[in-house]
């Protein structure tokens, strides 16, 4: 059967100051074929992506769409000819409505009828099963929720080529499920699909072909059904780095973090408040906490960093209440933490190494009587730098010159060696590649088995499942209840992260704990 | 008090409060663009300027306004290059102009200081300024009076009805998602840019040929910065900056009107007064930061550099 | 086509070399706009920059309109390193002078050593009230900076002209509106004898190496620099944002203060109206031009007192109006920023992209 190729990308190559981007990516997807582009991050897929919806131009290569060869003039131009982007951070306006979204991506003769244009996205979104009302405005729409817009809005555009930027790293499980079954009702009516993702078990789930990307080149294509999860990751990072493994938890010993009815109210109209959350931690043990973004995890790190402040006795650290201390007391006191931005809050963008050591290790001897003792500091860098094989040209440069992967590791790296008894870490190895990835698991486990608690807060299941001896779950500010990873499916995990658990009352956590 | 001291105080309000309208609702659609042009004061003295010069050398009060428009987006292209297209620090750039407008303005005007000209006289609407009070206060008012209300009107629509207006708002919202959507940033904000001087100008224009008409150096006292206090007082929504205009307008003519009840202070502690007011309002307004962030345009005062 | 490019890294040679391109760019604008004029443009160039320099006593006046913009360059420069967008340096200037004028006229007839201390202290305190003022409706209430101050300057130019008018006029002075002199204890030794210039030139210096190396040691310097470049990682660190915004502006208002006190204990000798012909507002491009490092704005202070010296001289020698020095300090820091630009991106002569061709 000959199926029509849609899309072909020959030899496309993407410079800038610095790095290939892209270097002679082939890629044809057909028509109705739901195509995977694998990579790990970094590998070239965003760039790819950004090539095909005409945001940015190759610097060599031809694209071919249905037969006809292409140069794209933009993403209006794009979206003429029936291509639609789903991107992974939303290009949505949040202050107008669904519809106000919608009309601005269609041409103006098209939306200026806006009843016309109401009642098409809720026959559209209908028909897919993901109902939409269009007159809300997108700042009230859950992330789900918003994602479906996005998806609608292609829709009602008529494409024949969807491309999804990483879709299921903001969804539950049970909506990964629902969008899974929308992608194959549109595969199956002609549409043809990109989905980019680094998950493997995912791909192998949903798609029909796939390509692998990795430093900008196409290392395999395959039919991600007929070959194994191992033989995918290979093609994305190669032979020679390590694939993490399973890590067996250790005997925990004492209590050093309690979280005890701790209630946030945040002043954010956009933030989600905590609502009696309880848990506690023991030194030589990690627990991670589970949640789609935006469900409260950034209020719980605030809270826990100090940056947020909340009834002194609701968090204690070995006994002494912390909930009203201010960052640099409870750095001295023994709590670290790493955000989930690392350029812009962990570490200063324009600043080097340096400084950024002196950022929050200045508890170190640094400082004296107000002056800073910089060959202190340097030092300090230094160590670090070579402590966690942190990749640099030296310790003076900017944040901003290092991969992420680097930076991450400087910034676990400087707070591990303040030897804290907490560590609280929030999605450590988003956006970092594999290699630097192995080496953060490996500095935290080895904190752990120095005797200090971790709490590791993220999206990646994989991660979680891999690292924590005890798990739960964040849905709109409430923490499900935190039980051994031994003990916890997925699915079960799933539902929490839906919502659906009672209410942890501190004795059921100090049972599961026992 | 009787009707026509309330009449007369009203009017009053009206002019004193006309450049600041007209001010303001050219920095809110700039703003809105994701913008924020602090050059007000040089761009309204250069259409002050250059107003009063085209209309003493041509005789003609409409060539002296446009001219002072022209003025005014030229200056306000001089900011749109270094603030737009060079991404440079929005905050230094717009001070810039406003130092070089009052050093240009001066400069360009030292000929000109003590003039007078005769300006725009009051033109009565037939029927309508015969209502009581009301039809003093806004039906025999000055060709550039009910220029300003027109305006108002059209911005007020634009931003509500028009897809210009649903454009204007998202690329102020967020520059990477509207270039991602297909839309023009860099464009959309130079045009947003060109109107906010455009209006200066024409406030400009006001001053020199209508509410006192001569020319003098830095004859703005501070509008153009109240006018920057009007947009944020205003939530950003023409019709408060319709309102708040002409409460501004009423702070500064109040030191007019206490002394013509009798009230014998100094003028130069009066004349303290709109400055002062501002500053209260900017405390009522600005007090809590949720508010404020609900309503501004989010990607206010960041340079946008489009990755190609 | 031209277009511009985003570098990879900061142009460190651009950083250095873009004021002084800024100044080259002036120049030629200012030669430009003698020749528009009908005048010789190199002569107006020579009366501009030169001939203010041609004796001792020009450089006295050089240090004397140097002492002022380096003061409240010095304060704006601790504000502005932690984005604190102070523009009231005219209105501390002001509020010092001011206060400085009571306390002295107030203290009359006294002689002794303490007199010109208490003066000066008090024109210091004046301003650093009157910046924390500013500070406070900021972390108190949100306040925007850039409003408040500019609405401070205000109505301290209207206290002060209340009072020049008013309360402190000097009965003998012919209804002018100025105060009285002040007495001898209360003035400013001079620096160099027979000339105007006093010690206010060595505060200044004193202060710029002061915010030099605050910032290059201190670790109250850092928590600034952090602040002011990234405010979410200044509150992760825990540095206590509000108290060191409250800092920035005391420190700001006491060096302006120190600036006002010093014109009316030093050349002026009184409070008259017209005490700043703007040095408040010209600190301001002082910072920029000096890369708000202690070195940059002693130079670019020098080289802005210059302009105002300038511009009086044109208007002698060559009957030009006054405002030619607003013209060319505006002209500085428009180019000053453009040129900056530069350090950042660089221009590119870009080719359509390759022909996109394929096969069917």
């Amino acid at each position: 059967m000959a199926t029509a190729e849609r899309l072909k990308l020959e030899h496309i190559v993407k410079e800038y100051p610095g790095c290939r981007a892209n270097d002679g990516v082939q890629l044809t997807v057909n028509a109705g074929e739901i195509h995977a582009l694998l990579g790990e991050n970094g590998a070239g897929k965003s760039t790819l992506m950004k090539i095909i919806y005409g945001v940015i131009q190759p610097d060599a290569g031809s694209i071919t769409w249905n037969g006809h060869p292409l140069t794209l003039q933009g993403p209006a131009h794009a979206r003429e000819l029936g291509i639609g982007m789903v991107f992974q951070h939303f290009s949505l306006f949040e202050t107008l409505t669904v519809a106000e979204n919608i009309a601005l991506s269609l041409p103006a003769d098209q939306a200026r009828d806006r009843r016309k244009l109401e009642q098409r996205i809720s026959e559209v979104s209908e028909h897919y099963g993901m109902a939409l009302d269009p007159r809300r405005y997108v700042n009230t729409l859950s992330i789900g929720e918003r994602q479906r817009v996005e998806i609608v809005r292609c829709l009602i555009q008529e494409s024949s080529l969807l491309i999804l930027d990483e879709p299921t790293s903001v969804l539950t499980p049970q909506e990964v499920e629902t969008l899974f079954r929308t992608l194959r009702q549109l595969s199956h009516e002609g549409c043809s699909i990109l989905f980019i993702s680094h998950k493997l078990q995912e791909v192998r789930d949903l798609c029909h072909r796939a390509t692998v990307l990795r430093q900008g080149r196409v290392t395999g294509e395959c039919n991600p059904a007929e070959v194994s999860t191992d033989d995918m990751a290979r093609m994305m990072v190669g032979n020679e780095t390590p694939l993490s493994t399973r890590v067996e938890p250790r005997t925990p010993g004492e209590v050093l973090l309690n979280v005890s009815h701790l209630n946030y109210r945040t002043s954010d109209p956009f933030g989600t408040s905590l609502q009696d959350l309880c848990m506690s931690l023991r030194a030589g043990e990690i627990v991670g906490i589970a949640g789609v973004a935006g469900n409260g995890q950034d209020e719980l790190l605030r809270a826990l960093s100090g940056e947020a402040l909340v009834s002194n006795d609701s968090i204690t650290l070995s006994g002494v209440a912390i909930g009203q201390a201010k960052p640099g007391l409870r750095r001295r006191l023994g709590v670290a933490v790493v955000p989930e931005e690392r350029l812009g809050r962990g570490a200063v963008p324009s600043m080097s190494l340096v400084d950024n050591s002196l950022l929050t290790a200045y508890g170190e001897g640094m400082v004296n009587k107000g002056w800073v003792a910089l060959n202190k500091v340097r030092d300090y860098a230094s160590r670090i730098v070579d402590a966690f094989g942190v990749r640099t040209a030296s310790i003076d440069s900017h944040a901003t010159s290092l991969s992420g992967g680097n930076l991450q590791k400087f910034i676990i790296g400087r707070e591990a060696m303040q030897q804290p008894k907490l560590l609280v870490a929030s999605h450590p190895t988003w956006g970092v590649d594999v290699g630097s990835a192995v080496a953060i698991h490996e500095a935290l486990v080895r904190l752990r088995d120095e005797g200090a608690a971790v709490l590791l807060i993220s999206e990646d299941l994989d991660e979680l499942f891999q690292l924590c001896g005890r798990m739960g779950a964040i849905c709109a500010g409430r923490l499900s209840p935190l039980v051994n990873t031994s003990d916890l499916t997925i699915e079960q995990l799933g539902q929490w992260m839906a919502g659906d658990f009672p209410s942890a009352a501190p004795s059921e956590v100090s049972h599961a704990v026992a | 008090m009787d009707s026509v001291l309330i009449t007369n105080v009203l009017a009053a309000t009206v002019v004193a409060g006309t450049p600041l309208l007209l001010v303001a609702l050219g920095e809110l659609v700039c703003e809105r663009s994701g913008v924020l042009n602090l050059g007000q004061e040089g761009m309204m003295l250069m259409g002050a300027v250059i107003g009063f010069i085209a209309a003493t050398s041509t005789g003609s009060l409409s060539m002296g306004v446009l001219a002072a428009m022209l003025g005014g987006v030229l200056m306000a292209m001089l900011f749109a290059l270094m603030a737009i297209t060079l991404a440079a620090n929005q905050y230094a750039a717009g001070l810039a102009l406003t130092i070089f407008g009052i050093g240009l303005s001066s400069f360009v005007g030292a000929g000109f200081v003590g003039q007078s000209i005769d300006g725009f006289d009051k033109i009565a609407i037939p029927l309508l300024s015969d209502i009581p009070v009301i039809g003093q206060v806004l039906f025999n008012q000055d060709l550039l009076v009910y220029g300003s209300l027109l305006i108002f009107a059209l911005v007020f629509c634009f931003l509500k009805y028009s897809r210009g207006g649903l454009v204007l708002r998202a690329v102020g919202e967020s520059p990477e998602a509207a270039n991602a959507n297909g839309l023009k940033v860099l464009p959309v904000r130079y045009m947003a840019v060109a109107f906010g001087g455009a209006m200066a100008g024409l406030a400009g224009a006001y001053l020199s040929l209508a509410y006192t008409p001569m020319w003098t150096e830095n004859m703005t006292a501070g509008r153009g910065w109240i006018a920057l206090a009007l947009v944020v007082f205003a939530t950003w929504k023409p019709e408060r900056v319709l309102l708040g205009a002409y409460l501004f307008g009423a702070a500064s003519i109040l030191h007019l009107v206490l002394q013509g009840l009798g009230w014998n202070s100094s003028t130069e502690l009066l004349a303290m007064l709109p400055y002062v007011v501002t500053i209260i309002v900017l405390v009522l307004l600005s007090w809590n930061p949720a508010r404020t962030r609900l309503n501004t345009p989010l990607s206010i005062g960041q340079p946008y550099r489009p990755s190609k | 086509m031209l277009s511009l490019e985003r570098r990879a890294v900061d142009s460190r040679a651009m950083q250095w070399a873009s004021p002084l391109l800024a100044l080259v760019l002036t120049i030629i604008t200012g030669m430009g706009i003698f020749m528009a004029l009908g005048k010789d443009p190199v002569e107006g160039l020579t009366f501009f920059f030169l001939t203010p320099l041609s004796d001792t006593h020009g450089w006295a006046e050089l240090g004397l309109k140097m002492a002022p913009l380096l003061l409240c360059a010095a304060g704006l420069t601790i504000c502005y390193r932690a984005k604190l967008w102070n523009i009231g340096a005219e209105g501390h200037f002001l509020m010092g002078a001011l206060w400085a004028s009571v306390v002295a006229l107030q203290l009359g007839g006294q002689s002794g050593p303490w007199v010109l201390p208490l003066v000066l202290i008090a024109g210091i305190v004046a301003g650093a009230v009157w910046a924390l003022l500013a500070g406070l409706l900021k972390t108190q209430f949100h306040c925007n900076e850039i409003l408040t101050t500019i609405m401070l300057n205000y109505i301290a130019l209207n206290l002060l002209l209340y009072a020049v008018h008013g309360p402190l006029k000097d009965p003998y002075g012919f209804g002018f509106p100025q105060s009285e002199m002040f007495a001898a204890a209360a003035l400013l030794p001079k620096l160099i004898p027979d000339t105007r210039l006093h010690i206010g030139l060595l505060f200044g210096l004193l202060a710029a190496v002061a915010v030099g190396v605050l910032f290059a040691r201190t670790f109250i310097g850092f928590q600034l620099k952090v602040l002011g470049q990234d405010e979410r990682a200044a509150a992760f660190a825990g540095f206590p944002a509000k108290r060191l915004t409250l800092l920035a502006f005391i420190l700001a208002g006491g060096l302006a203060g120190l600036a006002g006190a010093s014109e009316v204990t030093g050349p002026l000798g009184q409070l008259v109206p017209q005490v700043s012909p703007g040095y408040g507002y010209t600190a301001i491009i002082v910072v920029f031009l000096g890369r708000m490092q202690a070195v940059g704005i002693v130079l670019a202070a020098a080289l802005l007192a210059l302009t105002f010296m300038g511009g009086e001289m044109l208007q002698i020698a060559m009957a030009l109006p006054k405002a030619i020095t607003g013209l060319f300090q505006g002209l500085l820091l428009f180019y000053l920023l453009t040129c900056d630009a530069f350090i950042h991106y660089r221009i590119r002569i870009r080719r359509a992209p390759k022909a996109v061709a394929g096969e069917a």
